[in-house]
């Protein structure tokens, strides 16, 4: 009897095997470094969540592998004056419910970002002082004052629209379930665990399509979102961390892709804020100066990040057109430090205490920074701190330095107006300069590149008299993919673009 | 037995609230703001910070946070999380059985290893088994879970391909694949349990062989393994049900590193990261059950004794 059943499970088991299967959907699964917070572009302030909307939410606009911005679901545009943009919208675009994509729904989603309880995009898009429809795909910002980056801000969050009817309706929930006009439209969600998207067959870009879904899955620990790229389990990894690299080139079922980002590292000093700013470090130019003699950042970036970072002076890092090539960092210099430090009137060794977020990699590179310091006549103290706590002391004004990254914005603007001007919100060290502030405020004001670089440069060459903040290394873009995997176009923000991927066979 | 029942339900109002009072009051020492968080890249504006610190209520006194947030939860709503702006109490739904399917073959492994070695060890006393048993239960609680699942990880699915590393498949959905994707965490998770399950079946083990009945049932010429698994283990599994008990209830509470080391979407994943994001809805909500669920474990263990030995009173 035993030995029947047996071999009748046998046969079935062989049958289910044999039968013909239909094709399966060819799905995309991406791995990412963290789970996103709410999925509605309003409301929602994390990095990863802007890879996820990039899948399921076109933009006005976009940008190329350059940075340079191109059209998406706005055509083109136009100033009619500098306080009044007009925005040129692509015929024929509908959302995934359905409703029609025009002027109108710019205006409706603009003004939702700029008015709606727990909006996040406000102070980006604040320039704005009305919205007026001119026809269906002709819409017109009246700007309070001229603002150049009000186009990047366009291709980034604020510039996400949203279906209408659905977004009315649904109000703070909407993140649940969103609604917007991009190549893949929002099945589930499990938070922590993956979101899931399917093919919107109305997509205004439909070719350029070859996925039926998409899935990102977050997976914090890096070691293991590389192993899930190794063994199949996933299709790609939008960021593999520097030390991770070897392995994936090793790998001859993998690939990577590097690019600059407009992301950097650096050490913020408190000259301002609070009685902490009444340290060695924060009173004296020439100490900070000292400081900035004493690293070797090719050195510590070797050490840190196999040597894959740029070493950098500014908060424009090489790639970025907003790079100013004369402005480097020095040279060690321990002599020329000490002299500084003795120049200071401080008796060495000066003790320094740094707080520093307690990433692997950070701490490590500030035990490299404490050791190259050492020679200089600093005593530096590192204090590890869990990131919302270093967050909190930072806006507090609690800490003498502060080793800490900026995700990078495209535009220039977005990398120093924050935290350089006086009052700037992640100004964190009080810092206050009035040529400083002219110069932020002027370079808003023009719309060119070359402009607005040459009063960028008078700037540098200000804040390095002060040395408010060090900048250390800029960031790279590393996504690791299987090496069947086309298509795939690096762009410096970061975000995974799925137009164009394909798998090849 | 009734009485003593409806004593032991009866404290548990008192001490969820307690459980309520020092949670809300441990999360308010954290460190942190949570306004910074949830603004993420937009923490820079002052007015924006201001502005969620205003609707999150957290310009308000402390207390009347409290009461705000114990109103809502005695009309069934442990509030929304701060992060993903979903119920608290549909997160906690979603995860829990992650969790409970994780810690239920996680008890399983230490049961299925722990006791057996843990009798065997008491038996064989000092021989090489002992040792053997000793030394496997040592390797238990020495190793680190997320080492050891980050090494199972490299070999188990990178070198041999036999199963997925990460990931979390539902056992509605497809329950091959969801022990697939459970079966090693399952296994760091059991093995330090099943070492302190072995540990403490050995102790309890050693004191029954010692007593005047298990003599008493070998001068009767019963055989050893007779003796061993139907007298003295009924008596020595009492320990080792309350701690197993307690065991269950450490690994309902979510099994932290475990579940972050395999990106299991349970409860401890949940509760890490509303600690990191300052999701204090989440934080509060997860706490309250799961204190809540640790409390009726309690109550189900105690009853379990009257299962194993009706003669034991209620004390």
């Amino acid at each position: 009897m035993r030995r029947i059943f047996f071999a009748a499970s046998a046969a079935a088991f062989l049958l289910l095997g044999a039968a013909p299967r239909p094709a399966a959907a060819q799905t995309l699964r991406i791995g990412l470094r963290e789970d996103p917070d709410v999925l509605d572009p309003t409301l929602g302030g994390s990095y990863v969540g802007r890879i996820v909307f990039a899948g399921m939410c076109d933009k006005l606009f976009d940008y190329d592998t350059k940075l340079d911005i191109v059209p998406q679901l706005a055509t083109g545009y136009e100033y009619k004056d500098p306080t009044h943009l007009i925005l040129h919208l692509r015929p024929g675009v509908t959302f995934q419910d359905g409703e029609k994509f025009d002027a109108a729904a710019v205006k409706y989603t603009l003004m939702r970002d700029l008015t709606m309880k727990g909006t996040l995009r406000k102070g980006q898009i604040d320039a704005i002082s009305a919205i007026d429809v001119i026809d269906p795909l002709t819409v017109e910002l009246v700007l309070k004052s001229p603002d150049s980056p009000l186009l990047a801000q366009l291709a980034g969050r604020p510039g996400i629209m949203v279906a209408p009817e659905v977004a009315e309706k649904e109000g703070a929930k909407f993140g649940l379930h969103p609604v917007c006009a991009g190549p893949f439209s929002f099945v589930k969600r499990v938070p922590e665990q993956e979101i899931v998207l399917q093919r919107f067959p109305g997509y205004w870009n439909a070719k350029a399509i070859h996925f039926d879904q998409v899935v990102y899955v977050p997976i914090v620990n890096s070691a293991v979102r590389l192993a899930n790229l190794q063994s199949g389990a996933l299709d790609l990894v939008e960021y593999i961390v520097p030390t991770d690299v070897p392995a994936v080139e090793k790998d001859p079922k993998l690939k990577l892709a590097m690019s600059w980002s407009p992301g950097y590292d650096g050490i913020t000093f408190n000259v301002g804020k609070g009685p902490m700013a009444k340290s060695p470090i924060g009173e004296s130019a020439d100490l900070r100066k000292a400081f900035d003699l004493a690293i070797d950042r090719k050195a510590l970036i070797q050490v840190v990040y196999n040597g894959l970072y740029p070493a950098i002076a500014q908060a424009n890092p090489p790639g970025s057109p907003f790079y100013i090539p004369s402005v480097q960092p020095p040279a060690r210099n321990i002599p020329e430090a000490q002299k500084l430090v003795a120049a200071s009137g401080f008796k060495a060794p000066v003790t320094v205490t740094m707080i520093v977020p307690n990433s692997p990699d950070i701490l490590q590179a500030a035990q490299v920074v404490q050791a190259m310091v050492k020679p200089a006549g600093f005593d530096l103290k590192i204090q590890a701190m869990e990131f919302a706590s270093s967050l909190a002391a930072a806006h507090a004004g609690d800490f003498q330095s502060y080793l800490i990254g900026w995700s990078g914005r495209a535009d220039a603007d977005g990398n120093m107006y924050s935290f350089l001007h006086t009052g700037g919100g992640f100004n964190w060290g009080g810092y206050s300069d009035p040529v400083v502030n002219k110069l932020l405020d002027e370079a808003r004001l023009y719309t060119s590149v070359p402009e607005r670089d040459a009063v960028y440069a008078k700037l540098w060459a200000r804040v390095h008299e002060q040395m408010p903040l060090i900048y250390l290394w800029g960031l790279k873009n590393i996504v690791g993919m299987k090496k069947e995997l086309m298509g795939f176009r690096q762009v410096p923000d970061g975000i995974i673009r799925i137009q164009g991927m394909s798998m090849a066979n | 037995m009734r009485g003593y029942l409806g004593s032991r339900i009866a404290q548990i109002l008192p001490t969820l609230f307690l459980v309520s009072i020092i949670v809300f009051g441990l999360q308010q020492l954290m460190p942190g703001d949570p306004a910074l968080v949830i603004a993420g890249e937009s923490a820079g504006d002052p007015a924006l910070v201001a502005q969620i610190r205003n609707e999150l209520m957290l310009n308000r006194p402390v207390p009347v946070q409290y009461l705000h947030w114990l109103d809502n939860v005695l009309h069934g709503n442990l509030g929304y999380s701060w992060r993903l702006q979903e119920p608290v109490m549909q997160l906690v739904e979603q995860k829990l059985p992650v969790t409970a399917q994780l810690s239920v073959m996680a008890f399983l492994f230490a049961v299925v290893i722990g006791v057996p070695m843990g009798i065997l060890s008491a038996v064989k006393r000092n021989t090489a088994w002992d040792w053997l048993a000793n030394g496997i239960g040592l390797f238990g609680l020495s190793i680190p879970t997320f080492w050891l699942g980050i090494v199972m990880i490299l070999v188990v699915s990178v070198w041999l391909g036999w199963l997925p590393p990460s990931g979390y498949v539902p056992l509605t959905q497809n329950w091959v694949r969801s022990l697939a994707t459970t079966v090693m965490p399952a296994f760091v998770l059991g093995n330090a349990i099943a070492a302190i399950l072995m540990r403490h079946t050995r102790s309890a083990m050693l004191v029954a062989l010692g007593q005047d009945y298990v003599r008493t049932a070998r001068a009767k010429g019963l055989s050893e393994w007779v003796v061993v698994l139907r007298h003295a283990l009924r008596n020595a599994l009492i320990p080792v049900v309350t701690l197993g008990a307690l065991q269950l209830g450490a690994l309902l509470s979510g099994a932290v590193l475990t579940e972050q080391v395999f990106s299991v979407p349970g409860i401890g994943k949940l509760v890490v990261d509303a600690v990191f994001n300052r999701d204090y809805p989440v934080i509060q909500g997860v706490v309250l059950v799961t204190a809540l669920l640790y409390v009726l474990l309690n109550l189900i263990t105690d009853l379990l004794y009257f299962l194993i030995n009706p003669r034991m009173h209620a004390g």
